[in-house]
Parts: C-alpha cells; sequence; structure tokens
C-alpha cells in the first residue's frame, strides 16, 4: 500500500484524513485509487490532460514528482501539497 | 409587490445569500457559503425553484460544481465536472474555471449549460451530475480562430455567457471574450459568429467577423427577437432577424461614454434597460467614471439615456460591477441588484430612481442572482 498525505485544502473528501492509504504502482493509480474512494478528489489535482494543476505539488518519498506515471513500490508515501499562495 | 427574493451572491472567498420579504426592505443572511471557495455564478433553476447550481474553484485546486436541492443548506459536487476531451496535441486544453452556469430550456428540466475558460461550452442532463464537452463549439473547426491561446481577459480568456431562445431550445447564443457573439440554431451542434457592426478597436480592423469581447448580452425574455449587448467597445441593441448590431452607446453622454460590463433589460418592458458605466479611458480603470458610481437607463430602446444615481455616493467611490453582478428581480415596481468589487450590494425598488446599500465588507463580489423566495 502507498500512504498518501492529503493537504488541508482536500481532506473535505478525507472526511478529514490527513494520512490515508491507497493501492497503485504509480502516481496516477493511487490517485485513481484515492478516486474510487473520494470521488472528485483525483480532479483536483490532475486535469483533463493528465497534467498536475499549477501550483499543485506531489512529492514521492521526499522527492518532487513532476510526472504522474511515476513508479511507486509497497511503503511508499505520497505526499500531495497545495502551495499556500494567493491573498 | 413582489414576491420574496433571494440573491445568490457569488465572490471570491464564498457565496452568500440574502432573502427578503415582497417588501424588499430588510434582508437576512445565509453564509458564508464554501468560504474560501472562488464562487463566480450561483444560479437557482427557473423550473423547479429550488435547485441552485454553483460554479466553484478553490485557490490551486481545480473547478468543479456543485449543487444544492435544500436551498443550499447542503451542496453535493459534480461526479463529473466540465472537461476538455483528451488530448495530446501542444495546445490540449484544460477547464482553468466555469464561469457560467445556465438552466436549459424550459422544456428540458434537468438540462444545464456551463461556461468556462479558457472558452468551453459543457452541457449536463441529469442536473448537474455530470458535464459533457459540447464538440459542436469545441472542436468546432475554427475553435483556434474564434479562441486564439494566447487571448482572453486578466482572468483568463472566458465562454462567459450562454443564452437560449425562450421559444426555441435549439436557437442558442453564447458569449466570449475572444470572439465575440456566436449563434447556434440546431442545439449547439454548429455555431456562427454574430458581430456585424460590432467594434474591436484593439484590432487593425476595427469591424472583423469575429474578434470581439462580449461582456454581457441580454435575450429579451418578452421580445426575444431583440438583443441587447454590452462589449467591450461599446453598448449594442439587435434586433431579429436582422444581424447587424446597432451601437446605442452612441447616444450615452460623452462624458461617461459607453463602457460596462453588463446590461440588464426590463423583463416586461423591452425598450427598457440598465447599464452600469465604468471608465474605460486610457488605460482602463474599469471605476465609476469620475468617481460617482451611477447606473444609466433607456426606455426607448437606447436611443437616449437618463442617469440615476440617487443614493449612490455622490465622490470618491471607485467600485466596479462586473459581469454576472447585475441583475433584475420579477417584482412590480422592478428592483435592481448590483454587487461590487468592493463587497457592497446595492438595491433599488423603483426601478433604479433610489439606491441604498444592503450588504457590506463582502469579498469582491463576482456574481449577483436574484430569484423568488
Amino acid at each position: 500500500m502507498i500512504n498518501v498525505v492529503i493537504p488541508s485544502q482536500l481532506r473535505s473528501y478525507t472526511d478529514g484524513a490527513v494520512r490515508v492509504e491507497a493501492a497503485g504502482a504509480t502516481i496516477d493509480a493511487v490517485l485513481d485509487a484515492l478516486d474510487a474512494r473520494y470521488p472528485g478528489i483525483k480532479f483536483r489535482v490532475i486535469d483533463e490532460q493528465g497534467a498536475i494543476r499549477p501550483h499543485m505539488r506531489l512529492f514521492a518519498n521526499g522527492a518532487l514528482a513532476r510526472r504522474i506515471d511515476l513508479a511507486l513500490a509497497d511503503g511508499d508515501e505520497v505526499f500531495i501539497a497545495g502551495a499556500l499562495s494567493g491573498g | 409587490m413582489a414576491d420574496g427574493i433571494r440573491l445568490l451572491i457569488g465572490t471570491r472567498k464564498g457565496a452568500w445569500i440574502y432573502r427578503s420579504d415582497g417588501a424588499r426592505k430588510s434582508w437576512d443572511v445565509t453564509g458564508p457559503i464554501m468560504l474560501g471557495h472562488i464562487i463566480n455564478h450561483v444560479v437557482c433553476d427557473p423550473r423547479d425553484g429550488k435547485t441552485l447550481m454553483m460554479a466553484a474553484k478553490t485557490g490551486h485546486l481545480g473547478p468543479t460544481i456543485f449543487r444544492s436541492n435544500d436551498d443550499g443548506a447542503t451542496w453535493k459536487e459534480a461526479e463529473k465536472p466540465p472537461a476538455f476531451l483528451k488530448s495530446d496535441e501542444p495546445n490540449a486544453r484544460a477547464v482553468s474555471h466555469t464561469f457560467w452556469v445556465e438552466p436549459g430550456h424550459a422544456s428540458e428540466p434537468g438540462v444545464w449549460w456551463a461556461g468556462a475558460s479558457p472558452p468551453g461550452l459543457f452541457r449536463s442532463a441529469d442536473g448537474g451530475a455530470t458535464w459533457e464537452n459540447v464538440a459542436g463549439f469545441n472542436e468546432h473547426p475554427k475553435y483556434w480562430d474564434w479562441c486564439p491561446p494566447d487571448g482572453g481577459t486578466p482572468d483568463g480568456a472566458l465562454l462567459n455567457q450562454i443564452q437560449i431562445d425562450p421559444r426555441d431550445k435549439a436557437h442558442m447564443y453564447i458569449a466570449t471574450s475572444t470572439g465575440g457573439v456566436f449563434e447556434s440554431r440546431d442545439y449547439a451542434a454548429s455555431w456562427a459568429p454574430l458581430n456585424q457592426n460590432v467594434e474591436a478597436s484593439f484590432f487593425p480592423d476595427p469591424y472583423p467577423d469575429y474578434g470581439q469581447d462580449a461582456h454581457y448580452i441580454a435575450v429579451h425574455p418578452a421580445m426575444p427577437d431583440r438583443l441587447y449587448q454590452q462589449n467591450h467597445c461599446g453598448i449594442y441593441r439587435l434586433d431579429r432577424p436582422g444581424d447587424r448590431w446597432e451601437r446605442i452607446g452612441n447616444n450615452m453622454p460623452k462624458e461617461i461614454g459607453d463602457i460596462d460590463f453588463t446590461i440588464i433589460a426590463h423583463p416586461r418592458e423591452p425598450d427598457t434597460a440598465w447599464v452600469f458605466p465604468m471608465d474605460g479611458t486610457e488605460v482602463w480603470p474599469r471605476t465609476s467614471p469620475g468617481g460617482k458610481p451611477a447606473v444609466y437607463r433607456t426606455r426607448d430602446a437606447g436611443a437616449s439615456w437618463e442617469r440615476q444615481d440617487r443614493g449612490f455616493p455622490p465622490a470618491q467611490a471607485w467600485f466596479t460591477v462586473k459581469r454576472q453582478a447585475f441583475c433584475a428581480d420579477a417584482g412590480t415596481p422592478l428592483g435592481l441588484y448590483l454587487g461590487a468589487t468592493n463587497g457592497e450590494v446595492w438595491m433599488s425598488d423603483d426601478e433604479g430612481v433610489h439606491w441604498r446599500c444592503i450588504a457590506a465588507h463582502l469579498p469582491e463580489i463576482y456574481s449577483v442572482v436574484a430569484a423568488p423566495a
């Protein structure tokens, strides 16, 4: 299983959970698994072309992930971050 | 006397609902709803009088649609929000935000339309739960001419409005910020520009077939062959079956000009409409001209205009009223409502003669829609 850290902006989907588990061999697959459990959550992070939305960041085991086809292994961590910019 | 009124207010940081009885003298507020979300439009379904549809974007999160069937007490997210088709082209589009939601024709309960940035048209046939790409516009062979990728407003290029002929569900108009007005007579399967004689002063040819920035169009509900348009470059009227717009803004006072974001038609009087002018000189401040807010009313289809400013600050007031933030109710006399960029809501219960502020300190207001309570 992959450990996923949910940012505050998306916790309305996870009933407030900060850490959730999901299965998947890539970030994309993990997000699909999350979306099956929490409908709508993926589209808030990934657009319809499969691109990570501007100012959203995904980290795999602490390293910035620029693509969602990045391979993951059991026990890995995906950290979703929403940049706190704006006003 | 009007029936009870709800004002559905979308702002840069959430939505609010103001309610009043038919007297329209005092207002109760519900909100904030979705605090912190960017709410471009909140609309009540006139076909059932209760369903609310809300276009939302949230900081850097993707855009979505929320809907409520209990007068805004609870909201449910669309299962499939508006999205373009998947594409491998380098200019593949992704919806940045939904800007406008429009209930479908009265004969089609459950049908809704949405306009987005970048310009995109979407349709739902299940009350807003799932939304489909409308290929007739989004995949039109001329799409990239009508909606060039480098065009747009500071908030992005927009398909900012959808209007449906109340006599014919297949007859539709859309307004865009990059191509002007387009018309479909086949239920959005095909589209053609409708911009004859509308100025686009920012092009070498100031009267192109398309390329105009149509801020707002009003299809008159009682006389659907009459359209009013507030364009980036002026105020226009079109009487169908004609296809040549007349610049009725030329009849505005020269010191005020005819630049504005929106135009509101009187629902019972086809010759009556209101605008809220803004400063479109030099660097386009888009504030009330001279810092003196006022609406202007025509009662002769644009042949003449009269200033209505009683109650507004007499000086040093610099707010702007955006595209969806000016509306009318159905009362007698007609009530008018406008939401300002400074977070104030102003109303008139006598067709614009007197104005008063009924709400202040809200976030920047993007939309105000009146609906029966």
